[in-house]
């Protein structure tokens, strides 16, 4: 179980790596999508299949579809250039912030109490129980989902459009 | 031999780390999106983590909202990228400079 979260996690780590670092951005998009495919296995370690089934499903599936479209829309051959004025160290100050954001991170997990919670309800398969709690506890919330969708659908359909009459 | 929660947490962070780097240095806009998106994923990791340690499904069905909104930006937001290309000619981050007085 935690060799498998190792590999996992590695292989997580190391094509979120390549995602960043890519010249590219189709090759970043594909890095991404076994990046996704890495967290689903790590989801399925977590008892949590239902939400691996949705991770591949809406992220490796939709989401990226949608992004390899655009990129494919777009047509953006060139790799990165070089800005017109270079920033100095941009890249360094970039990697510096992102250290002080991790370290922060590290310091809230560490400081955290960590206390062990009450028992799941037994004999529910994880859809199950998702589905129980989804219908009862959090029906608003679902609902509210619903009209975001239609919001983000108007927009996108609304932004995509090429002339606003 | 179940995977212990600090393990999730540290992996959380350093994904987030890693969105957070391509968000900071990179230029395309779809590169900075993508790292976006791999920041929100680090966070459902660590709500997932959370919920196999509570035993709770709270921490799945945050999971689940998180993947909604997510596509939901995707969406928007790819479509903002669209538009921009079609105004500006460009995606890079640098070019776009229309609000800077």
């Amino acid at each position: 179980m935690q060799t498998l979260f190792f590999i996992l996690g590695g292989i997580a780590l190391v094509s979120g790596a390549l995602v960043v670092f890519q010249k590219h951005p189709l090759r970043s998009a594909l890095w991404l999508i076994v990046n996704f495919f890495a967290v689903a296995g790590i989801y399925l370690l977590a008892h949590a299949e239902f939400i691996a089934a949705i991770q591949v499903i809406v992220y490796a599936g939709a989401i990226m579809v949608l992004f390899l479209f655009v990129i494919m829309l777009l047509n953006i051959r060139q790799p990165e250039e070089s800005p017109p004025i270079p920033y100095i160290g941009q890249k360094l100050v970039g990697i510096v912030l992102a250290g002080f954001t991790g370290l922060i991170l590290i310091y809230g997990v560490t400081r955290a109490a960590l206390t062990t919670g009450k028992a799941m309800a037994p004999g529910l398969g994880n859809t199950e129980s998702i589905a129980r709690s989804l219908f009862t506890s959090y029906l608003l919330p679902f609902e509210v989902t619903s009209v975001l969708l239609l919001v983000a659908i108007v927009g996108a359909v609304v932004l995509a459009k090429s002339k606003l009459k | 031999m179940v995977v212990p929660v600090s393990y999730f947490l540290a992996l959380s962070v350093a994904l987030f780390v890693l969105g957070v780097i391509g968000v900071l240095i990179r230029r395309n806009a779809l590169v900075i999106f993508m790292s976006i998106e791999m920041m929100l994923n680090s966070v459902n990791l660590a709500f997932i983590g959370f919920a196999d340690y509570f035993k709770a499904v709270d921490g799945q069905m945050f999971v689940f909202f998180v993947l909604t909104v997510a596509a939901a930006e995707v969406a928007v937001g790819l479509a903002l990228i669209v538009a921009i290309f079609r105004n500006r000619g460009t995606v890079y981050v640098d070019n776009l400079n229309i609000l800077k007085w």
